[in-house]
């Protein structure tokens, strides 16, 4: 199969030169910003948001809209990766540091099940999570993170396939288990790493 | 009854080189590839399968594309494909691909946007976003022919429908820009008087086609009374 030539085919799809490296397996460049949900995009009032963080903690914390942006927040410049094959490479997000958020949380697990108003879930090992590598972030490229791309608030986690990015994203729930969340149960990968092209069940 | 097909599918994930028995032109954009696979395993209505191109010099292009056939076709499947201008995989397809080619493949993969027998169903598709919507009709109609399934099925012009000779009673279609010459049907875009029938007394739904059609489609599922919960969408860009 690796000697394996589709007959009649040659790339018709320029990936700009400074950018190929950043492109994992399988994934093209894409400039815009598609929108992929498996179900309708919620309506949520920032006057009943919260995001919270629970499970397996030593002390549980939570955050309504106002408290949530008095957080230190760092813009992120990042690429991204969808497991339906499209890669936006060079876009930005704004946000807080999971880090930020897990200050003082004490957590009992190793594993990690986000989930989000509406009632998607994704599980991500802390480890992912943490040291720089993931934020809750409430705008992209200098806007407020538009409804249909998971505003008001998202996790972003740059380095694993989008999914695991929950739009909507109303806690953190630490566990000391892995445990298959939405997608996860679904068919997709339980972590979804692009580089190493994990995106179903038994890649 | 007796063939329904099964809760849940471990697809082998191994890429297989498949071969083109059959290629159906269904619009001048849209053409309905059947292929022969060796290592087939029966689908979920609603699955789909990737497919890798591979060029001489090694360059690879790998896209998802909906299973249009249903899971009674032992060995087969039927992938439609909507010509897309900036695309390169769907350009290869349309202009280079004929029966007897090779193409390397996998699948069926994810088990969300499937239909598994429940019943009343409507499902709503808007473009292409037709085709995993078909292999739900056209399985629906060989193994429980009698069971309530109705398609909702938005176009823009007159040469744009897909599947047009298997759109019957239980379809109810739309053209949004121009209709053709004596259609007294519905025109314009999906609104409540399409939907109302169709989406009456149905406990799921299925919504496929552009992220505007799926939103616009959804809103007016959840105004006619469905919960969110009920209603399974798929979206597609402008993308490959």
């Amino acid at each position: 199969m690796a000697n394996f030539i589709s007959r009649g085919f040659t790339r018709r799809r320029q990936t700009p030169e400074e950018l190929v490296d950043r492109l994992p397996p399988g994934q093209y460049f894409e400039r815009g910003f598609p929108v992929l949900t498996a179900g309708p995009t919620p309506h949520l009032s920032l006057g009943s948001w919260v995001f919270r963080i629970d499970g397996m903690v030593g002390g549980q914390r939570e955050w309504n809209w106002e408290e949530f942006n008095q957080l230190p927040s760092e813009n992120v410049p990042c690429d991204i990766h969808c497991v339906t094959k499209w890669s936006k490479l060079g876009t930005s997000f704004r946000g807080v540091s999971v880090d930020t958020l897990l200050d003082g949380v004490d957590p009992k697990g190793a594993y990690t099940m986000a989930y989000s108003y509406g009632g998607y879930t994704t599980n991500v090992p802390l480890a992912d999570l943490t040291g720089g590598k993931a934020w809750v972030v409430t705008e992209h490229e200098g806007e407020p993170l538009p409804r249909e791309h998971g505003g008001p608030a998202r996790l972003l986690v740059p380095h694993l396939y989008f999914w695991k990015s929950a739009k909507w994203v109303a806690g953190l729930r630490v566990l000391d288990h892995d445990e298959p969340g939405f997608w996860e149960q679904n068919g997709y990968h339980i972590r979804g790493d692009p580089w190493k092209e994990e995106r179903y069940w038994n890649d | 009854m007796e063939r329904l097909t099964p809760v849940e599918i471990r697809a082998p994930g191994e890429w297989q080189i498949a071969t083109v028995t059959e290629v159906i032109d269904e619009t001048p954009r849209v053409k309905s590839f059947r292929f022969d696979v060796p290592m087939w395993m029966e689908h979920l209505p609603g699955q789909h399968y990737d497919v890798r191109l591979t060029a001489p010099d090694g360059y690879r292009a790998e896209r998802s594309y909906s299973i249009a056939s249903s899971p009674l076709d032992v060995g087969q499947v039927e992938l439609t494909i909507d010509l897309l201008d900036d695309g390169e995989v769907s350009p290869y397809f349309h202009e280079v691909v004929q029966v007897g080619d090779q193409v390397e493949l996998r699948g069926p993969f994810t088990s969300y946007f499937v239909w598994r027998g429940e019943t009343p169903v409507v499902l709503v598709g808007g473009g292409s976003g037709v085709v995993p919507l078909m292999c739900m009709l056209r399985h629906k109609r060989r193994t429980m022919p009698e069971l309530d399934m109705r398609l909702v099925y938005s176009v823009r012009y007159p040469d744009d429908v897909i599947y047009r000779d298997e759109l019957g009673d239980d379809a109810a279609l739309t053209y949004t820009r121009e209709a053709p010459d004596g259609w007294s049907g519905h025109t314009g875009h999906i609104d409540a008087e399409l939907m109302r029938g169709p989406a009456d007394g149905a406990g799921l739904a299925f919504v496929c086609g552009s992220n505007g059609f799926v939103e616009a489609a959804s809103d007016l599922l959840v105004e006619l009374g469905m919960g969110p919960s009920a209603i399974r969408t798929e979206r597609f860009g402008p993308t490959s």
